[in-house]
């Protein structure tokens, strides 16, 4: 179930300014509120896109999520190919990745 | 008074916060036709506009989630996204409590609805709002589908939800705008982003324009997401416009623009 509580975390972090302020001061206070696995909690503190996104995080969770991070959608759609890159393929959800790591859907 | 107005949209958060991306010809015809369906929304002088969108874990999420829900708010704010991601900005938009009261009475005769006092609106709906309603002065009630939490309500339910949203504002003396918004075939925010089926989407809005119920209703969701992607799974919010309208569509704009994520689409439908 912990999927859930990291996707429960990118919710909040979407919708919730103070949860954003205190995320911006301590990332590790605020991952301690949630049951995240090892690998989860690894994933939010290193700010890793593209292994969040193996995890199984809905990309409408997800992209509001590098967009907090700074990062312009084509570095957003890039950190997710790296993902599958260095850590196989989705593990879960329904965000499968259908094209290939080397491809350019829509230019980026 | 009733239904005086009925469309489809799409409401990609590319097609403003990546404006600048995308082919100026396709892009400017695309946005010329959005904002063409505004001034016949407006020509039909509205009290109030439905919204039937699909959003994006705003406001509902897997810990509490509605199959349908309706808004009930004086006001709601949007986006909730960051306003220079989006290129929309954050503003109020005025919403109608006691007109929702009463739809939501109205349908909760035949479809069990989830009502919502608070509701900050995304750029399911944000987007749709910057071209039909660019000064964001018309009174919206937002109505939402989930479309992407599976497990997912049926489709013939989304008929019966768009029936009893017509029943709803058959019974009440205001005129009422509705447009329904979502994608037809998109894999958004993936690393597909960008790839969309133009045949299954034109197959589904041949479906739509002609008002084939037993067609629209007829797709399996292994098939949506296998043909159509994840985002496929929105044409509950079409099929919901279908069932509320019952007239035959118009189709004013249709192009897949990648750098969108979406084949683009603009629709009327007809009241009957």
């Amino acid at each position: 179930m912990s999927l859930y509580a990291a996707q429960k975390l990118l919710f909040h972090l979407n919708r919730e300014p103070a949860v954003q302020q205190r995320f911006r001061a301590s990332r590790e206070t605020v991952l301690d509120d949630y049951e995240l696995s090892a690998e989860e909690r690894e994933a939010f503190l290193a700010g890793d896109i593209g292994k969040l996104y193996v995890l199984g995080a809905n990309g409408q969770l997800l992209m509001h999520f590098a967009a907090l991070l700074g990062m312009p959608w084509a570095d957003y759609i890039e950190a997710m190919r790296e993902g599958v890159r260095r850590h196989g393929p989705v593990r879960a959800g329904v965000y499968a990745m259908t094209t290939s790591t080397d491809e350019k859907v829509a230019g980026v | 008074m009733s239904l005086v107005f009925a469309g489809a949209c799409s409401h990609g958060p590319g097609i403003t916060g990546r404006a600048h991306l995308a082919e100026p010809g396709v892009r400017d015809a695309f946005h010329a036709e959005f904002r063409g369906m505004g001034e016949a929304l407006a020509a039909t002088n509205p009290d109030a506009l439905i919204v039937i969108a699909a959003e994006h874990f705003a406001n509902f999420f897997m810990n509490n989630m509605p199959a349908y829900a309706i808004g009930m708010a004086e006001h709601y704010e949007g986006p909730i996204e960051d306003p220079g991601w989006l290129g929309i900005p954050r503003t109020r938009i005025p919403g109608h409590a006691e007109l929702s009261l009463r739809l939501v009475r109205g349908v909760m005769q035949t479809v069990d609805v989830a009502y919502a006092e608070e509701w900050k609106f995304d750029h399911g709906i944000m987007v749709p709002l910057h071209f039909l309603t660019p000064r964001f002065d018309l009174p919206i009630i937002p109505v939402n589908i989930n479309c992407q939490g599976p497990p997912l309500t049926p489709l013939h339910r989304a008929w019966a939800f768009g029936e009893a949203l017509r029943r709803a504002c058959d019974a009440v003396p205001e005129r009422i705008a509705l447009v329904s918004t979502g994608g037809i075939s998109h894999w958004p925010a993936t690393p597909d982003s960008g790839k969309i089926n133009e045949p299954w989407d034109r197959e589904f809005l041949d479906r739509w324009l002609r008002q084939d119920k037993a067609a629209m209703l007829s797709y399996s969701d292994e098939a949506t997401y296998r043909d159509a992607g994840q985002g496929g799974f929105e044409i509950r919010t079409f099929i919901a416009a279908a069932a509320a309208a019952r007239g035959r569509g118009e189709l004013r704009f249709y192009a897949p623009i990648p750098i969108f994520s979406v084949g683009c689409t603009v629709a009327l439908m007809a009241i009957e």
